[in-house]
């Protein structure tokens, strides 16, 4: 290892060749401001284009300030990062960011939470002195089911651009047009709903300003919950349990699955439910066509496509639409969690509780911004009526449960109610990069083997690795399982099953790092894996204390076949359980001269 | 997110094609690609931006976000005659703005547009490397040098029944 040895106000510090300025004065505990930076350390990516210039320094010898996200140290280097030359080019950067940048903080999404506002708090901006001169720039707000651009408040930091293309090979977003008109765009600024956008948020969850926002879906279950004529029920998915507390200034990794049945009750909602039901049904579903897809590959059948890919995640069904149109018959075509919860409720449930449809109103708590472009496609609803009416995100519910007074730390533990409260342990951990494949596994060996499943942790199911490939034992037959999280893992694993190198049996993919823990509609986690570990650690904690953990032994599930469904992948299953896949894939065609 | 369809003249998409192919369909030959197909086909509509985006794999986005940085670059047919004033520090202070004004003002048309029967474009560029002739005008390769706003009408002039 080569060292280097340079002082940075007034302090040694003695750091490996190649280090940038900003992590050697880190290791100082000098936490030097930054704007368009961004260092996800868990995943090995780093935004730092050195364009917004907050960061600068002033290093000995040389003429100009460096900015120090992207200068690296010299053997010897003299670094003052709070000389009275610094702060005062650091105030006037942002001043100049700040006299193109909309003043209604007041009313911004991301009041609050804003990472400009935060630094002109810091910085001790107190006017803004160029704005009656200079020029503004202005754009239309970009509208679609899931996000919201509104670029006259990008800052140009291009960390959206790092999540789409470097993480996510979405390829989206990309910066377009020069000094005022830059902005970062989809193709021919096109409206991102035509783009390959698969929603998932991610983003969203990095941009440091109000520019990218989930669509808020607050105000319309608000009038819902105010509409006597109205039955209103909720359903929340497992990862937000597991992060929800941070909105209230809990450490990460608690648990609040029970403060935050009670928060919805007090919220007015009828009923109190779980997605992790409907995670139990998936398994149902996904691991009766697993099964059958294994089984006839077994027997000899060539026509059956191997491996079957999971398909909860909607950001990673909107991408292989777009991107892998060509196979678009491999993955299960079990809907979500999501999905299968409001074809229920608006069927067996309504029914149940004599209401009908157009008057029950579903809502759902979930990880994900995706999720809200997944309950407006029409493939979810009945004339016209979806099957779930609005999906808020962790964030979202935060700031519903904070509008009505409440505090998560202090509400009293309650249960959801019954019957689509019921859950097991394997829907838990739906929320985590290998839980699905875990919970299938669970349930698939037991049919399989027709055997008891003596340890039901699959311990090499489980990490954070962005792409793993296990080895399971089905009593002699060896299953092959694939994992990947993040849409460029996902990319890779695509690429080898189209090659035809890729042997495995079945492969869970989730789009977003992490799994839905990191989600791009979660608690921002600013890139810290170590948050990540710690709300994967709450999931499997709470799987741990469940009495049942594999979902064909939900006595709640196991009573919706006998009295509803029938059996896993009957025609009642398909109808209002499984979905299709089309091609989202912009088509060149040939014109004849 | 929804897909869609762009058309192409099957002789277009098997020149474009081709371009990339010149290049290895290598990713960063991008530039090179579009200055190839500028040249080609005169400018870079969205269709041919798809096309080059799917032949070196890299997402349409980035090509248009490389289009639209370079003003070197069009997505607008220029005219017949492509007409560039230099607007460079010695063209600018030797009086190109009103060099341009008059162009603008002669021709009806603003930066970036192009006449409606197709014959003229005007577009500004930043110094050609002849300072010494400042200010500059090009009008496609010939290049004008020392230009009065009085001389603009008899360089259109020049083009008449052209």
């Amino acid at each position: 290892m080569n060292l280097v040895k340079l002082t940075i106000d007034g302090q040694q510090v003695e750091v490996e060749k190649g280090t940038t300025i900003y992590k050697a004065a880190k290791q100082l505990g000098i936490d030097i401001p930054v704007l368009c930076y961004m260092d996800l350390h868990g995943m090995n990516i780093e935004n730092k284009p050195g364009g917004c210039r907050i960061c600068v320094v002033e290093v000995e010898g040389r003429r100009n300030l460096a900015p120090s996200c992207s200068t690296n140290v010299d053997e010897g280097m003299v670094v003052r990062t709070s000389s009275m030359r610094v702060i005062n080019a650091r105030r006037t950067v942002l001043e100049f960011i700040l006299s193109d940048h909309p003043k209604e903080c007041l009313s911004c999404a991301k009041s609050g939470h804003c990472e400009l506002q935060d630094l002109a708090v810091k910085l001790g901006v107190r006017e803004i002195p160029y704005q009656d001169t200079a020029e503004m720039s202005t754009y239309q707000k970009d509208y679609s089911p899931s996000i919201i651009r509104d670029m006259d408040k990008c800052v140009m930091c291009r960390r959206c651009e790092t999540m789409c293309n470097d993480v996510q090979t979405v390829g989206a977003l990309f910066a377009v047009n020069r000094g005022f008109e830059a902005v970062v765009a989809p193709a021919f600024e096109m409206d991102l709903q035509k783009s390959t956008c698969t929603y998932c948020g991610q983003c969203v969850a990095v941009c440091p300003t109000g520019a990218l926002t989930e669509v808020d879906h607050t105000p319309s279950v608000i009038r819902a919950l105010a509409d006597p004529s109205k039955t209103v029920i909720v359903q929340t998915a497992p990862a937000v349990r597991a992060a929800l507390g941070e909105e209230f200034g809990m450490e990460p990794g608690n648990l609040v699955t029970g403060q935050m049945a009670a928060a919805l009750r007090r919220l007015g909602f009828n009923f109190v439910f779980d997605t992790d039901f409907a995670a139990d049904l998936t398994i149902m579903e996904e691991g009766t066509e697993l099964l059958g897809r294994l089984t006839k590959h077994l027997e000899g059948d060539k026509n059956v496509k191997l491996p079957i890919l999971t398909s909860c995640c909607p950001g990673w069904v909107n991408f292989f639409e777009a991107q892998f149109p060509d196979m678009i018959d491999i993955p299960s075509t079990a809907r979500s969690p999501q999905q299968m919860f409001g074809a229920i409720a608006k069927t067996y449930f309504a029914d149940k509780i004599g209401v009908k449809r157009e008057d029950l109103v579903v809502v759902s708590i979930m990880p994900c911004v995706a999720k809200k472009y997944e309950s407006e496609r029409d493939e979810f609803k009945v004339d016209g009526n979806p099957d779930v009416d609005f999906a808020l995100t962790t964030r979202e519910l935060a700031h519903l449960i904070k509008q009505a007074n409440m505090d998560i730390k202090t509400l009293p533990e309650e249960d959801f109610d019954s019957p689509m409260g019921e859950s097991t342990g394997a829907s838990v951990i739906f929320g985590v990069t290998g839980g699905v494949i875990e919970a299938a596994t669970r349930t698939a060996y037991e049919v399989f083997t027709k055997k008891k499943l003596e340890k039901v942790e699959f311990q090499q199911l489980r990490g954070l690795e962005g792409i793993r490939a296990a080895k399971v034992d089905f009593n002699g037959l060896e299953l092959n399982i694939g994992i990947a999280h993040g849409l460029g893992n996902a990319r890779k694993l695509l690429e080898d099953i189209r090659a035809g190198k890729s042997e495995f049996h079945a492969i869970e993919i989730m789009a977003c790092p992490g799994g839905c823990i990191g989600g791009g509609g979660q608690p921002l986690h600013h890139g810290d894996s170590s948050i990540l570990k710690k709300r994967a650690a709450a999931l499997y904690r709470e799987d741990d204390g469940k009495a049942i953990r594999k979902s064909h032994e939900n006595p709640a599930i196991a009573e919706l076949y006998e009295k509803f469904l029938g059996t896993p992948m009957s025609e009642k299953a398909h109808h209002l359980l499984h979905t299709h896949y089309a091609s989202k894939q912009t088509v060149i065609h040939e014109k004849e001269d | 997110m929804s897909g869609y369809t762009i058309e192409l003249k099957k002789t277009d998409l098997d020149t474009l094609r081709d371009v990339c192919k010149s290049f290895n369909n290598d990713p960063g030959e991008l530039i090179n690609v579009l200055h190839k197909a500028q040249s080609i086909f005169g400018y870079l509509p969205a269709e041919i931006q798809e096309v080059v985006a799917k032949e070196l794999n890299i997402s349409v986005a980035k090509v248009y976000g490389v289009v639209t940085f370079y003003s070197f670059f069009t997505m607008k047919p220029k005219g017949k005659f492509p007409i560039s004033i230099c607007t460079g520090t010695a063209c600018y202070v030797r009086g190109a703005d009103k060099v341009l004004e008059e162009f603008k003002r002669v021709l009806k048309l603003e930066v970036g547009e192009t006449a409606q029967d197709g014959k003229f474009s005007l577009s500004c560029l930043r110094c050609v490397g002849a300072c010494g002739l400042a200010p500059v005008v090009m009008v496609g390769e010939k290049t004008y040098g020392r230009v009065s706003p009085d001389e603009v009408r008899k360089i259109i002039e020049e083009y008449d029944g052209l």
